[in-house]
């Protein structure tokens, strides 16, 4: 059966399933209209966009001057319908709505963990009604918890320790993307509609795994009605489908808004929104109800509400994330699996934003690149990359093979089919401190307790490489046990007391769920294996007898240098750490995924992780993701990079990273060649019709 | 198979010849130029000796990322192992790769009938020649680098004949090359060639001093500043006005 729409809010849209069923991308591939052009139709900002940037800019600066906070919510918990409406300057707004009722001002989220929501707030200068406070310590028990009431001592331990860090036991997980184009396809109602029905129809054997499905049914259901009177506080009623371009951007962005106002997950991102909201401004470009530059204006205020996604962080938060991120990742282009590619004008004016408003950090645009991308858009990007440094890409024609062309990538690499797929987000285990646990029998390097399994620590002066390898994965299989454990334990607690009930509901019912493992300093651990294995390599004991640094004779292959005696034990450490994984029981049958993808937080990781058998001396910073420790890659990038391009993908699902920097005059320079221009006179009029070109 | 002396390879050049390129430094250079940034490539017994199978063995392992590339010889001077460069590049051209060399050209000689078979089955194989001009000025190209630069000068000559591609590469130096007095000479001197398909002019650099420090060797330019930009872009354009003048010299005689 049709879903029932009475506003006409269909009419030109070419029919078929997604009318029937929830399928978003059935409307997309029915009817997208793809542009292959250059960038020449762009329209620069509107003066009602101008004047209200410069406000917001203005406050951006206010912000700097306060100490990276302009306020902060002490009283409101946030929740999706908490706070009254709030502008920058209404008559200029398009697009309408804010985190609270005043912008920047963070709001207050406490159900991840009160602790977590008090400490943001006083190393920020300010300080949580104490009333909220007790009504969340001693009333209503909070994620954190939750988990503090389940982790076992081990946990804690190794929590300490920090073999296991970065977890998400004190804050919200993130990492889900709700499909806020549904709002706008087709409004609430129709979503509300559709979810009564799964609850009509779910089980009803009261297993405790049919009893929750039944309660998140529910509060799914709860959280869209609370949607709807987010739009009625700003005076509109969402409650419908978005009739014009308009009203689906704006539609579109209540749902981000009610996310973002009910989670402040460490990635909270959009989803693949552009190719879907350039179906309605073609339509109405098409009717002459809008220009292109109403077009434009309506993506540059709504990239403009996404730039001002704000959360209450601690300092250890953002050392960790370097920052104040918010991840509000935006997938665009990529191409269908019908071969058309998936680039319209929106994709163009997405990115346009960064030229109208000015180069930032976020929202994250992250574009999903195939050669077979049309060449205008191709060149844009190159040309919005060169002058703004801010698009990210990833390679579509990669992973359009597992995940098909609707998917899009939370934080900076997870992808996941919009809506149908979400993830764990599981943070990462030390893989070098692992090492080193293997070589003390478990013992702390740094603190000198047992933290591990007392296993046999290494013996006498030289270390032996099979007798290390061995311990190795030994150690390895503990720590995967207790990290998927230890992960367990939080997105249960998560699931319980800090559900994403709106990101959820714009789910379909049953979600495929990745339970996303990560490792840190995987090249010190190739790297002091290939020590121990190609020199020789001393121990150092203390006065206890724990091993605390390593004297290395000899030379030995690194990491990095494209040489497969060190990369293949590279290999080898993920490829064993991910069968231990795999052993174990992951919550919600989930599919276990790793990622090797720290970005900025190696650095905290390196502070806990003693001197290491490769030569690297306590404290010294882990190379970032699966990059070659710094200065030892000494063949240049592509050989860096085929290195990294060993790591098998099947093992690390979640993503790869390799941090690669590079000057633009290292580039190559195409302004060196000569041309009948240069010198007016050719002696031989054929000698430069083949130039050569550096692509 | 014969071996060559090899300082190191860099797998990713970008700006020695067109494309992605592995980039290998051969060891030895007969010249000693003030500005040279790479003075750790000056003697041949600091590099490994290695064969043409093993610079084609890595080559293959990063060649799917270079696109439109190839493999580009430069050191030191590659010309003093020419042997060796001649069997890689005959083994690259077997298996389809670009080739590029970059040279200065101080060990042409054209009066050596011996040495200049050597490079005609050398110039069989490669398709293009970053040619360094130090210096137009016999001189101070003496002063500059210790020889003269009448071989360079007959190597480009040479190559015109032969129509094998030549990019230019000019280093400009303050108080040393970077004067309109030298550099329009230049350009009169290039434009009588057809084979010139670019002209790359560089500016000095001081980011080899430190190598010279770590060699115990003394930077003979301690107190001369690096050529900017602008600078650079300026001597590109002096040059191509000699380079005008002689082309209108040449269609009116």
């Amino acid at each position: 059966m049709d879903f029932v729409v009475h506003n006409g809010a269909w009419d030109g849209f070419q029919g078929g399933a997604w009318k029937k069923h929830i399928n978003v991308r059935d409307f997309i591939l029915l009817n997208y209209t793809l542009y292959e052009g250059d960038d020449s139709f762009l329209a620069g900002p509107s003066a009602r966009t101008q004047k209200l940037w410069d406000k917001v800019l203005g406050l951006f600066q206010k912000e700097r001057e306060n100490d990276g906070v302009l306020d902060m919510d002490t009283k409101v918990v946030s929740t999706i319908t908490s706070h009254g409406a709030g502008y920058i300057e209404k008559d200029l707004e398009q697009i309408v709505g804010l985190q609270t009722d005043s912008p920047l001002k963070r709001s207050l989220q406490v159900f991840g963990g009160i602790r977590m929501a008090v400490q943001a707030c006083e190393t920020n200068g300010y300080s949580v009604d104490p009333e909220v406070v007790d009504i969340f310590t001693k009333w209503r028990k909070t994620h954190n918890q939750g988990v503090f009431d389940i982790y076992t001592p081990d946990m804690k331990a190794a929590r300490h320790a920090g073999i296991i860090t970065g977890l998400p036991d004190a804050y919200g997980r993130g990492r889900i993307i709700g499909d806020y184009r549904r709002v706008a396809l087709y409004g609430v109602d129709n979503l509300i509609a559709e979810k009564q029905k799964e609850f009509r129809f779910a089980p009803t054997r009261m297993t405790s795994e049919n009893m929750r499905h039944r309660e998140e049914l529910t509060e799914q259901i709860r959280a869209l009605q609370e949607l709807k009177e987010l739009g009625s506080i700003y005076g509109l009623d969402i409650s419908e489908p978005a009739k014009n371009a308009k009203e689906a951007v704006q539609w579109l962005y209540f749902g981000y808004l009610a996310a973002v106002k009910q989670q402040n997950g460490a990635a909270m991102s959009l989803g693949r929104t552009s190719t879907f909201l350039d179906i309605y401004i073609e339509r109405d470009l098409q009717k002459g109800l809008i220009t292109e530059e109403d077009a434009q204006e309506l993506i540059d205020q709504f990239v403009m509400k996404l730039r001002m996604v704000k959360f209450a962080r601690t300092p250890a938060y953002n050392e960790i994330f370097a920052g104040d991120p918010t991840w509000v990742t935006e997938s665009l282009a990529g191409v269908g699996i019908d071969g058309r590619p998936l680039v319209t004008k929106n994709s163009f004016r997405y990115l346009h934003t960064l030229e109208n408003l000015g180069t930032a950090p976020e929202p994250n645009m992250t574009v999903l690149w195939s050669t077979r991308l049309p060449q205008g858009f191709k060149n844009y990007c190159a040309k919005v990359s060169i002058d703004t440094s801010s698009i990210q890409y990833e390679n579509d024609d990669l992973m359009r093979v597992t995940h098909g062309d609707d998917y899009a990538i939370a934080c900076c690499v997870s992808s996941m089919r919009v809506g149908k797929e979400m993830q764990f987000f599981g943070a990462r285990a030390n893989l070098a401190k692992c090492l080193l646990y293997a070589i003390n029998g478990g013992v702390d390097e740094r603190l000198g307790v047992q933290v591990g399994p007392k296993f046999r620590a290494v013996e006498g002066d030289y270390l032996d490489f099979d007798d290390v390898w061995e311990k190795f994965l030994a150690m390895m299989n503990w720590l995967a046990e207790l990290y998927v454990n230890t992960l367990n334990v939080i997105h249960y607690s998560h699931d319980k007391y800090n559900y994403e009930s709106l990101q959820m509901a714009l789910h379909d019912e049953h979600v495929k769920r990745y339970f996303a493992t990560g490792i840190a300093g995987l090249s010190v651990v190739a790297d002091s294996l290939s020590a121990i294995k190609y020199a020789k390599v001393k121990a150092i004991r203390n006065e206890e007898g724990v091993i605390v640094d390593y004297e290395v004779e000899g030379d030995f292959p690194k990491y990095g240098n494209n040489d497969e005696r060190v990369d293949s034990l590279a290999v080898e450490a993920v490829q064993q750490f991910m069968y231990s994984i795999r052993k174990h029981h992951t919550y919600r049958e989930s599919i276990p995924t790793m990622s090797i993808l720290t970005i900025t937080s190696n650095v905290v990781y390196g502070k806990k992780t003693g001197n290491t058998p490769d030569g690297r001396k306590m404290g010294v910073p882990l190379a970032p993701g699966a990059n070659p420790m710094s200065g030892r890659d000494t063949h240049g990038a592509a050989a860096s990079l085929a290195s990294v391009s060993k790591l098998p993908f099947e093992y690390a699902q979640d993503g790869i990273s390799n941090t690669f920097t590079i000057i633009p005059n290292a580039l190559g320079k195409d302004d060196v060649f000569l041309g009948e221009l240069d010198l007016d006179i050719e002696l031989d009029a054929g000698c430069c019709e083949d130039n050569i070109t550096i692509e | 198979m014969s071996t060559g002396f090899i300082h190191s390879t860099e797998s990713f050049g970008t700006v020695d010849g067109p494309g992605l390129r592995f980039v290998v430094f051969l060891a030895g250079c007969p010249m000693r130029c003030l500005y040279c940034h790479n003075p750790d490539t000056w003697e041949r017994t600091r590099g490994t000796e290695r064969s043409v199978e093993d610079i084609l063995e890595e080559y293959d392992g990063v060649k799917t990322l270079l696109r439109g590339g190839g493999i580009t010889c430069t050191g030191g001077e590659p010309l003093m192992q020419i042997a060796f460069v001649t069997e890689l590049f005959e083994a690259a051209k077997e298996r389809g790769i670009h080739t590029c060399l970059d040279t200065s050209g101080i060990t042409f000689d054209p009066k050596d009938s011996g040495k200049l078979a050597k490079f005609d089955r050398l110039l069989e194989v490669t398709d293009l020649i970053l040619l360094d001009i130090k210096h137009i000025d016999p001189e101070e190209h003496r002063k500059l680098t210790g020889h003269s630069n009448e071989n360079v000068l007959a190597f480009l000559q040479y190559l015109d004949t032969k129509g094998q591609d030549v990019w230019i590469r000019h280093v400009v130096v303050p108080g040393l090359t970077l004067e309109d007095r030298w550099l329009y000479p230049l350009g009169e001197f290039l434009g009588g060639f057809r084979n010139i398909k670019a002209l790359d002019v560089l500016p000095y650099h001081n980011m080899g001093a430190v190598k010279y420090e770590a060699l115990g060797l003394e930077y003979p330019l301690k107190d001369t500043a690096p050529a900017t930009k602008e600078e650079a872009l300026h001597a590109r354009s002096v040059i191509l006005a000699g380079m005008k003048s002689t082309r209108q010299k040449i269609m009116k005689s």
